[in-house]
C-alpha cells in the first residue's frame, strides 16, 4: 500500500511537469490553431540557459527567473519572425516549420553544450523538505512550483486587463481587433507565455532525467497525451489531463509490476510508458477528439 | 512540373548501370566506400519516395514514417536471423507486413486530418524506439542489441560486394520508381490526387475515400518498409535506437526539399539528405579530431534552417524551386 501512495505521489510529480508543457501547447493552440512540435525542445533549451547561467555563478532561482524571462523572449521572437509571416499558409507547411524549428533547437544546444548528459542541480532542501516514504523533496518542490506558476497564470488570464485581452483575441480575432486589441502582438504575448511556462517544465524536470539535447522527446509525447486528455483547446482541462496522464502512467507501470511478482507473466512496465501515452493519444483522437473537457466543435463545410 | 525528360532518363539510367563496372578501371573513383553510400541513397530515395506517396500525392501528413522504416528493417531482421530466409526474399515480406502495418494505422488516421494526423504519427515516430524493445519481442528482436546480419553475397562471384548491393538496391528503386509512376498516371492515381485536393468533391464525385485513403497508407508504408529492409540488409544490423524521431524527420527533409508531390523530387530528396548527413559527420570529425575544437556539428542545423527557408521561398522543393527559375530565366531571354 505505501509502495501505492509512492507511486501516486511520483505520478502527481511528473504529471505537474506534463501539465506545463500541455498548457503550453493549448496556450499556442487556442490562439492560432497549431500544433507546436517544437514546445518540448524549446524548453530543452531553456533548461541549457539556466543551466549555462548556473555555471557562470548565478544561483539556482536567479538561473531559473533569468531563464524562464529569456525564453519569453525567444518564444516571442520566434512567433513575430518565424511564424508570423505563414498565419494563413498551409497545414503541412507549418507543421514542416515546426519541425524545422525543434530540428534547429536539437542541434543548437547539442552544438553550444554537447550531447554529453548533464547532470542538474535540485534547488529543494535535502532534508526536511518532502514527506518521508511517500514524496522526495524533488517532487514536492516541483508539484509546489508548477501549482504556482500555474495559479499564477490563472489570476494573469482571468483578473488582469492584458489577460482579458489576450483570451479576446484567441476567441474572436476579428472583434477583438474591431474593439481596439492588439491581436498579433497577443498572439505573440501568447507564444512568449508558453515558451516561458514550457521552461519552467524543462528545470524542474531537468533533474530527474537528466540534461541533454534529447531529454523532452519522452515529455513531450505525455504532455500530448495530457493535453488531449483534457481537450486540446480547453487550458484547464490541459493542466487536469496532464496529472491524469502522469498519474496513469505510474499506475499502469505499477499495476504491471505487481502482476509480474504475483504471477511471474511479463505485460506492461516502465518500458512500456511511452507506449501507454501512444495508445493514449491514438484513442483519444479517434473517440473522442474533444477530450474529456473540450468543447465539440462543428464545422460547416 | 512537365514530365522528366525521357532522354536524360535513359542517359541516367545507363549512367547508373555502366559506372559501377569500371572500378577495376579507376579504383579511387569508383570506390566501395562510394557504392555504398550511393545504395543508402538509393534507400533513402525509396523510403521519401514512400512518404511522398501519402503525404504529396494523397494530402495525408505522415510525421512517423519512421515507424514504417523500422518494421521493414526488423522483419527482414528477424526473418533472416531466426529463420534464415534469403535476403532478397525479404524485400516482399517487409512490403506485405508494412501493408498491412500502415493499412491498420491508416483506419484510425481517417478520422483525423491536418494537424491532428501529423499529431498522431508524431507520438507514433517517438514511441518507436520503445515499443521494439518490448520485453516479450526481446527474444527475436534482441532487445536493446539489436541483430547483427550478414552482408548480402554476389551470386556466381562476378560482383564485387557493394556493387552487387548497389544494382540491387538500384534496380529495385527502379521497379518500384516505376509501379509508383503508372499508378499515378492510372484511374487509382487520379483518385488520390483528387482525393489531396479536395475531399468533399472526390467523396461527391463516388470516390471510395476511404477505401483510397486506407490503402495509400498501405502502399506508402509498404515502400518505406521496403526501404528498411534494404537498409537492414545493407548495414546489416538493425537496433531500436537508430529508429528514432529523427529519422522520420529526415525523410520529411528529403520530401521537402525534393518537392511534395513530385516523384522525381523523392529520389533527389533522398540523395539530398544522405549527402547532407554525411558531410555534416565528416565535417563534425574534422572539427573534433584535425582543429580539437569541442563542437559536435549536427546536420540538423542546416535541416532545420533548409526546412523553415524552403517553405518560405520554394514551397515547390529544390526541384520545382529550380524548375522555376529556369523557366523564369527562359521567358526573360
Amino acid at each position: 500500500m505505501e509502495q501505492f501512495f509512492q507511486q501516486l505521489a511520483s505520478g502527481l510529480a511528473n504529471g505537474a511537469i506534463y501539465a506545463c508543457v500541455a498548457l503550453a501547447l493549448v496556450m499556442i493552440y487556442v490562439s492560432t490553431d497549431h500544433i507546436n512540435f517544437a514546445q518540448g525542445e524549446m524548453a530543452m533549451f531553456s533548461t541549457y540557459l539556466s543551466w549555462q547561467l548556473m555555471t557562470w555563478g548565478a544561483s539556482f532561482w536567479i538561473a531559473f527567473i533569468a531563464a524562464v524571462a529569456l525564453s519569453f523572449l525567444l518564444g516571442l521572437i520566434i512567433e513575430r519572425a518565424i511564424l508570423r509571416p505563414l498565419h494563413s499558409a498551409p497545414v503541412l507547411s507549418i507543421v514542416v516549420v515546426f519541425i524545422g524549428l525543434l530540428a534547429i533547437c536539437n542541434a543548437v544546444a547539442g552544438a553550444i553544450w554537447s550531447y554529453l548528459i548533464k547532470e542538474f542541480p535540485s534547488p529543494f532542501p535535502k532534508t526536511g523538505f518532502g514527506i518521508a516514504g511517500l514524496i522526495g523533496p524533488h517532487q514536492l518542490g516541483v508539484v509546489v512550483v508548477t501549482l504556482v506558476v500555474l495559479t499564477l497564470l490563472f489570476f494573469f488570464f482571468r483578473y488582469t486587463p492584458l489577460g482579458l485581452a489576450m483570451r479576446a483575441a484567441a476567441q474572436n480575432p476579428q472583434m477583438s481587433r474591431l474593439v481596439g486589441v492588439r491581436v498579433d502582438w497577443m498572439l505573440a504575448l501568447g507564444w512568449g507565455l508558453a515558451a516561458a511556462v514550457g521552461a519552467v517544465a524543462g528545470i524542474m524536470v531537468a533533474h530527474i532525467v537528466y540534461l541533454d539535447p534529447n531529454m523532452m522527446g519522452g515529455i513531450l509525447l505525455y504532455a500530448f497525451a495530457g493535453a488531449l486528455v483534457g481537450g486540446i483547446g480547453n487550458p484547464g482541462g490541459a493542466v487536469l489531463g496532464g496529472f491524469i496522464v502522469g498519474v496513469l502512467e505510474n499506475m499502469v507501470a505499477f499495476a504491471g509490476n505487481q502482476l509480474e511478482k504475483a504471477t511471474g507473466v511479463y505485460i506492461i512496465g516502465n518500458g512500456e510508458k511511452l507506449t501507454v501515452a501512444l495508445i493514449i493519444v491514438i484513442t483519444v483522437l479517434t473517440l473522442r477528439p474533444a477530450g474529456l473537457f473540450g468543447r465539440v466543435v462543428v464545422k460547416r463545410v | 512540373m512537365p514530365p522528366f525528360p525521357r532522354k536524360l532518363l535513359w542517359v541516367l539510367i545507363a549512367l547508373a548501370v555502366l559506372v559501377p563496372l569500371l572500378q577495376p578501371l579507376l579504383p579511387d573513383v569508383v570506390s566501395n566506400y562510394r557504392l555504398f553510400l550511393v545504395s543508402t541513397m538509393i534507400i533513402a530515395a525509396i523510403a521519401v519516395l514512400g512518404l511522398n506517396l501519402l503525404t504529396g500525392f494523397n494530402g495525408q501528413i505522415s510525421l512517423g514514417h519512421g515507424a514504417f522504416y523500422a518494421v521493414g528493417a526488423y522483419t527482414a531482421g528477424v526473418l533472416m536471423d531466426q529463420l534464415n530466409v534469403p535476403y532478397w526474399a525479404c524485400v516482399p515480406a517487409a512490403a506485405i507486413v508494412c501493408f498491412i502495418v500502415g493499412y491498420l494505422f491508416g483506419l484510425p488516421a481517417l478520422k483525423l486530418e491536418g494537424h491532428y494526423l501529423a499529431l498522431a504519427t508524431f507520438a507514433l515516430a517517438l514511441a518507436v524506439p520503445q515499443i521494439l524493445k518490448y520485453k516479450w519481442l526481446e527474444g527475436i528482436t534482441g532487445g536493446v542489441q539489436g541483430i547483427v546480419l550478414s552482408k548480402p553475397e554476389p551470386p556466381f562471384g562476378l560482383l564485387t560486394e557493394d556493387q552487387w548491393l548497389y544494382y540491387y538496391c538500384f534496380f529495385i528503386m527502379l521497379a518500384l520508381y516505376w509501379a509508383a509512376h503508372n499508378m499515378l498516371n492510372s484511374r487509382s492515381g487520379r483518385a488520390m490526387m483528387a482525393i489531396r485536393d479536395y475531399q468533399i468533391a472526390a467523396d461527391t464525385m463516388g470516390i471510395d475515400t476511404a477505401l483510397y485513403k486506407t490503402v495509400t497508407f498501405g502502399i506508402s508504408a509498404a515502400y518505406t518498409g521496403i526501404a528498411g529492409a534494404l537498409s537492414a540488409t545493407a548495414i546489416a544490423f538493425v537496433a531500436p535506437d537508430s529508429f528514432n524521431i529523427f529519422l522520420s524527420i529526415k525523410f520529411l527533409i528529403g520530401l521537402v526539399v525534393g518537392g511534395v508531390g513530385s516523384l522525381t523530387g523523392s529520389v533527389v530528396g533522398g540523395i539530398f539528405y544522405v549527402l547532407v548527413d554525411n558531410s555534416a559527420q565528416a565535417l563534425s570529425l574534422f572539427i573534433k579530431n584535425d582543429l580539437g575544437l569541442q563542437f559536435d556539428l549536427s546536420a540538423y542545423a542546416v535541416f532545420g534552417i533548409l526546412l523553415i527557408m524552403l517553405m518560405y521561398f520554394m514551397p515547390m522543393g529544390l526541384v520545382g524551386g529550380v524548375y522555376l527559375a529556369i523557366r523564369r530565366l527562359r521567358s526573360r531571354a
